[in-house]
């Protein structure tokens, strides 16, 4: 089968384009769009964005087309750079407001800039400056220092978007899309998901790409088998009862963001510090755990929050702590006939609250150098459980058990807090990495504990950010 | 120089920049945009992984008989001299026999597709014996490995100076590394043209040098070489020495092919391939009085030179020259040691040097000010440059155009400088985790190249019978609105409409023997060859008109689109056609070269700066003393431009320079590892500023009323490096507020760039220090 999809309101179907190919440079050197650029194939810099309606959506998102596969456009409408202006030339209102307030100097993020600020026009949200940031957090300008793109976007935005909406196509995605010698399995439900997983064990499972798109881009890897989790209906799924959320594996950041945003607002600000808009339109909560990396800004917050997988295999399911689920480094319980499916976080309770703190060289879009996650139950000043897990700090995202045991059973004061922070270097032995020293890992850890209680107990400072 | 607003686009009005449409249409075309010629190879570097090895045998046998390749080239390819060396000899293309950095090219491997090159890179098998490498700056000062010799500035006598100091401290202080990160990385494009000549596309700020460099590299005469560039994806002296490597590896592929070839760098080899901005390490040992004048200085610069020298020499004289900042320096001996190390060559970045000479007398006056419990204020007061007396630079130069204490003044009647101190003092009591700091940070920076002989700039302007007008000069387009501003120029010198004028690419064979664009110096040069060559077919065509008019040539004058003898008008494509009719040249190359400069390169005293211009910021900021985490909340700039060509493109330099001096003060760090490999070589681990990091209240002016001294073009001042200086306000505020944990008396230990991580470490030193 070809890959279909629609370009710029043109439908096309690809039958020779490899389905790992890019789409970054399907588009520079197939379709000879060179509007959208390459700052740097990894997803960071935002010169390669473009707006997809993903298919079965009507949901207009901005992404990284450095890191999406030509696999991950079939069936879905893409919109470029060059697909904006009117056929007279008129610009699109985000196109003349960058050009009004001096928003382009050498002009090669442009486009990016201007594809990110048409999916936040295009969206239903409300615009404050916090949210222009947000969506522009995955764009990078050298040359302006933002102030004029952020007047264009406040410019662009104010202005209606009128009946200009996207005419989205019918086209449906294919189960599999198979060039030369290359298979790109797109399983629509879960037990075709798992027999593509036992018939191709050694297939890398694609769901966001955000990760696995890096050995495309940059490595020039390829594989004969792919298998793409984003169309398995299962997988797709949010529900919410009276004890848990369950998260399928394959829902974005984006699409359960308001239900996290509800239930653990904490853990949603650090949300919004994962990658970019670009990253979290197609990146997963069971891509971060799938891929086991030891920085990876989730895990920690789920280990915390007592979270647990459920698991799909040709020999049935299993539902397994999350905290058991990473063995080493990039080592996992996961088994080679197994899928994750979903995961499942317990709501808090009376008496429990939670917190998580990430810590980076930049605030947004940056990758952590410490993430610490607390839950704790505070029973008449008194700590009576506490789950605390640390990303950063080892191999594997990782409970901090002797902080836990000197909190429980303390009330709960900043000398409590303090304490229980003063025992990370009996948890941890961090590694010295270019994001931060060891020392320096072990000594915020430490610190986050203080936070912690001053957060808790209400203080307007708590980070640099709050004010 | 009178001009007239009537026309549309004329010099000292906010004109967009040429290419905004083209940029948010996608449709403004950089090099990788072209269309590809049938057969272009791409190329893929192989780069040594060893800081310091020997080569001891390359095995290309596997990467040739690979798909698609068209050659795997080395050091013994190339036919004439393996030296791309700006300004030294000795600088190899491809490594021979050495590899000096991790990332030095050795092999370059050409195929029809990327992926094939890309596949073929990994099947060429090399050897190399490793060698001891030195990484540090201190390492090298130790062993005293230069790439070319210590320069040291002797002015008045300062070791007497300093014997004799009422006080007299000693200090060290660091100051990192940047990378450029312009969006677009180097990139060129060499296709073959008759008898073996080259087109040349090259993604660079100093198209001559590309242009020698590949002739050189190739054994041909300059003429053989042609090179082009429309616009850079951002340069920021990035693309001034740089772009020749790249090219002359494109131009030995085309020459070694026949076929046109592409060598775009990807990210992340860009980035461990090419230079930076220079890391330097300083030691001070200053006397001064009770009031906090300066009597004597003694500073020690040790620069990262890196494998070789490339622009080093223009990067430390730049550096000696900034020390004094504003501030007269009555004894100074400033030292700078250009380290040899086995890492890559450092080169040109916005400032040029001018940064980290300023940052050392910034720390050297702060820590004067917390030694006499002085505010800062007061000890930049009593050290300021005078106006009539104590105004002889270090080397030698008196400024004559200082205006920095007005321009405080003027910036501290607009933003209540004490006011946000006390304020911050109040936050501070207040607050347990988050503290505030303030600084303010005066600049004055010398404009020109230090080197006079690259003061010179071309242009060609010729109008067309139909009254079009075509503009090129010498200098590029990188983002900074030159072109536009150029055009403003030959618009406002014709008196007409400036969308009659069209820009075009900067070409070696239009304009010759350029210099780089560089040194804030584009607008000033260029802009007064075009005006010098407009100005030229303007007096001819007006003795067309009085001809015509039959009156007297000084009747003539050019107005809103028209051309007038009294009452009597030609429409200036009217008058075209006329002159053309007649038989008068309507074309002209234009040629300027900035007067008065001289520098003894050897003595390091001179005339080096046709004038100086001056900048204020204040910057308020907050750290988290939990975390080490900052924020600026606040930054105010006045910045003296002359009479602005275009108030709006200099405002946005203006805003882009600090953000980028913001990031290279704060977030970006350059990490190697023990073995001399960079780490951080993508945007994933190299954190420049995004658009949160901007100060959320960033206002801006432009000093008014304040024309150039010196008749620049229209009496504008040069703007693109002078702003990046400011941000040394961000830097000083947060060592603000990490001594006002110590009740200011202490002086933070904390050196650029102030991560997270070195301001916990700060915070927790003067924690301990004081008690706090």
């Amino acid at each position: 089968m070809a890959i279909n999809f629609v370009l710029n309101g043109e439908t096309r179907s690809e039958e020779t384009v490899s389905p790992t190919r890019t789409v970054l440079e399907y588009l520079r050197e197939d379709a000879r769009l060179t509007g959208t650029k390459e700052g740097c194939a990894e997803g960071d810099c935002g010169a390669c964005t473009v707006v997809m309606v993903r298919n079965g959506t009507d949901e207009t998102v901005a992404v990284n087309s450095c890191l999406l596969t030509m696999g991950q456009l079939d069936g879905a409408d893409l919109v470029t750079v060059e697909g904006l202006s009117e056929e007279d030339g008129t610009l699109e209102a985000v196109q003349q407001a960058v050009v009004d307030e001096d928003g382009t100097q050498c002009g090669f993020c442009t486009p990016g800039f201007v594809m990110a600020l048409h999916a936040l026009r295009r969206s239903d949200e409300t615009v404050t400056e916090d949210v222009i940031h947000d969506a522009l957090a995955g764009n990078l300008c050298r040359c302006t220092g933002y102030r004029s793109i952020v007047a264009a976007a406040r410019a662009a935005c104010a202005q209606p978007v009128g009946d200009d909406a996207l005419d989205v196509s019918d086209i449906t995605a294919s189960e599999h899309v198979s060039v030369d010698d290359q298979l790109f399995l797109a399983p629509a439900n879960l037990a075709d998901l798992v027999a593509s997983r036992v018939a191709h064990p050694d297939a890398p499972l694609l769901s966001g790409g955000t990760d696995l798109g890096l050995r495309f881009s940059k490595e020039r890897e390829s594989y004969p088998v792919v298998i793409f989790t984003q169309n398995v209906a299962e997988l797709k799924q949010v529900a919410e009862d009276d004890a848990a959320l369950t998260i399928g594996a394959a829902v974005t950041y984006t699409e359960v963001l308001a239900r996290i945003e509800d239930l653990y607002p904490s853990f949603a600000t650090l949300i919004h510090r994962i990658g970019s808009r670009q990253i979290r339109n197609v990146g997963t909560i069971g891509g971060n755990i799938g891929n086991a990396s030891p920085i990876g800004d989730t895990p920690p917050c789920l280990i915390a929050l007592d979270a647990t997988l459920v698991l799909h295999g040709s020999k049935g399911g299993r539902e397994i702590p999350l905290e058991s689920y990473f063995l080493d480094y990039r080592k996992t319980d996961l088994a080679g006939y197994e899928v994750i499916a979903s995961v499942r976080v317990p709501k808090l309770t009376d008496g429990q609250v939670f917190r998580s703190y990430k810590i980076s060289k930049r605030y947004d879009q940056d990758i952590s150098a410490v993430v610490g996650a607390f839950r704790l139950t505070i029973e008449d000043g008194v700590v009576t459980d506490a789950r605390i897990a640390f990303g950063g700090m080892a191999a594997i995202p990782k409970r901090a058990a002797a902080c836990e045991a000197a909190l429980v059973g303390q009330t709960w004061s900043e000398e409590a807090a303090r304490q229980a922070g003063a025992a990370v270097g009996e948890d941890f032995a961090p590694i010295d990495d270019h994001r931060a020293s060891a020392d320096y890992r072990l000594r915020v850890a430490s610190n986050l504990f203080v936070r912690l209680y001053r957060d808790l107990d209400g203080a307007s400072d708590v980070e640099v950010m709050a004010l | 120089m009178s001009t007239d607003t009537d026309i549309r686009g004329a010099v000292h009005t906010n004109v967009r920049h040429d290419s905004g449409h083209g940029h948010v249409t996608g449709k403004a075309r950089y090099i990788d945009d072209m269309p590809v010629l049938p057969g272009t190879v791409e190329i893929v570097l192989v780069t040594s992984p060893h800081a310091h090895a020997a080569i001891k045998s390359i095995d290309v046998a596997a990467a040739l008989a690979a798909d698609g390749v068209r050659g795997v080239l080395t050091a013994d390819d190339i036919p004439g001299h393996n030296d791309i060396g700006p300004i030294f000899e000795g600088e190899p293309v491809l490594a021979a026999g050495v590899a000096d950095y991790a990332g030095a090219p050795i092999v370059a491997v050409a195929a029809d597709s990327f992926d094939q090159a890309f596949a073929a890179a990994g099947q060429v098998e090399i050897e190399y014996e490793v060698l001891p490498a030195v990484l540090e700056i201190e390492d090298a000062l130790e062993q005293e490995l230069y790439t070319y010799p210590p320069q040291i500035m002797t002015y008045g006598d300062p070791d007497s100076a300093l014997d004799g100091a009422a006080r007299r401290i000693k200090g060290e202080l660091r100051c990192g590394g940047q990378d450029h990160f312009y969006l677009e990385s180097n990139i060129a494009l060499a296709v073959p043209r008759d008898d073996g000549d080259l087109d040349v596309h090259s993604s660079t700020q100093h198209p001559s040098e590309v242009q020698h460099g590949v002739a050189h590299v190739l054994g041909m005469p300059t003429n053989a070489i042609t090179v082009e560039v429309r616009r850079m994806g951002g340069g920021f002296g990035g693309k001034e020495s740089q772009p020749t490597i790249i090219a002359a590896i494109a131009g030995l592929v085309a020459n070694h092919t026949g076929l046109p070839a592409k060598l775009r760098l990807r990210r992340d080899d860009d980035m461990i391939v090419t230079g930076k901005r220079h890391d330097f390490l300083f030691r001070y040992d200053v006397g001064f009085d009770d009031d906090g004048r300066i009597s004597g200085v003694d500073i020690l610069m040790g620069m990262r030179s890196g494998n070789v020298a490339d622009l080093s020499p223009g990067v430390l004289a730049r550096a000696l020259c900034h020390a004094d900042n504003c501030y007269y320096l009555p004894n100074a001996r400033l030292s700078g040691y250009p380290c040899k190390t086995n890492t890559v060559s450092n080169t040109a970045f916005r400032g040029f040097g001018g940064p980290q000479g300023m940052i050392v007398i910034e720390a050297i006056l702060e820590h004067i000010a917390r030694e006499n419990g002085q505010t800062l204020d007061h000890v930049r007061a009593v050290n300021y440059y005078g106006t009539e007396d104590r105004n002889v630079t270090p080397y030698e130069q008196t400024v004559k155009d200082n205006i920095i204490v007005p321009l405080v003044e003027r910036l501290q009647s607009e933003v209540d400088f004490d006011g946000m101190s006390r304020a911050a003092d109040e936050f501070n009591a207040s607050h347990e985790t988050l503290k505030k700091g303030v600084a303010l940070m005066p600049v004055k920076f010398g404009i020109s190249f230090n080197t006079p002989k690259l003061n010179q700039a071309g242009a060609l302007v010729h109008v067309y019978a139909d009254g079009s007008v075509h503009l090129n000069h010498g200098g590029t387009e990188m983002g900074q609105g030159l072109f536009t501003k150029v055009a403003q120029v030959v618009a406002s010198v014709f008196q007409i409409d400036l969308d009659n004028i069209k820009i075009s690419a900067t070409r070696t064979d239009k304009v010759p023997n350029t210099s780089a664009t560089a040194a804030s110096s584009g607008s000033d040069l260029n802009g007064m060859a075009a005006f010098n060559a407009a100005t030229a077919i303007k007096g001819r065509m007006a003795q067309v008109a009085a001809d015509h008019f039959d009156t007297d040539v000084d009747a003539i004058e050019f107005r809103q689109n028209r051309v007038y003898a009294g009452n009597e008008s030609l429409s200036f494509s009217e008058l075209a056609e006329e002159t053309y009719n007649q038989r008068v040249q309507l074309s002209e190359a234009g040629f300027y070269s900035t007067p008065g400069l001289h520098w003894n390169a050897k003595k390091l005293v001179g005339n080096p700066f046709y004038y100086f211009t001056y900048g204020a910021a204040i910057a308020e900021v907050l750290i988290d003393t939990l975390t080490g985490e900052s924020r600026v909340l606040r930054a105010d700039i006045l910045q003296d431009c002359g009479s602005s060509l275009n108030p709006a493109i200099d405002i946005g330099q203006i805003e882009g320079a600090f953000v980028q001096g913001q990031g290279w003060l704060t977030s970006e760090e350059l990490v190697w590892n023990d073995r001399g490999q960079l780490l951080t070589h993508g945007p994933s681990t190299y954190k420049i500023p995004g658009s949160r990091d901007v100060p959320p209240v960033f206002n801006v002016h432009l000093l008014e009323d304040a024309p150039n001294r010196v008749p620049t073009v229209f009496h504008s001042k040069a703007v693109g490096e002078p702003p990046l200086m400011l941000a040394i306000s961000v830097w000083l505020a947060i060592r603000d507020a990490v001594s006002r944990i110590g009740d200011n008396r202490l002086v933070p230990k904390l050196d650029a760039p102030a991560t997270p991580e070195a301001i916990l470490a700060a915070v927790e030193d003067i924690q301990a220090r004081s008690g706090a």
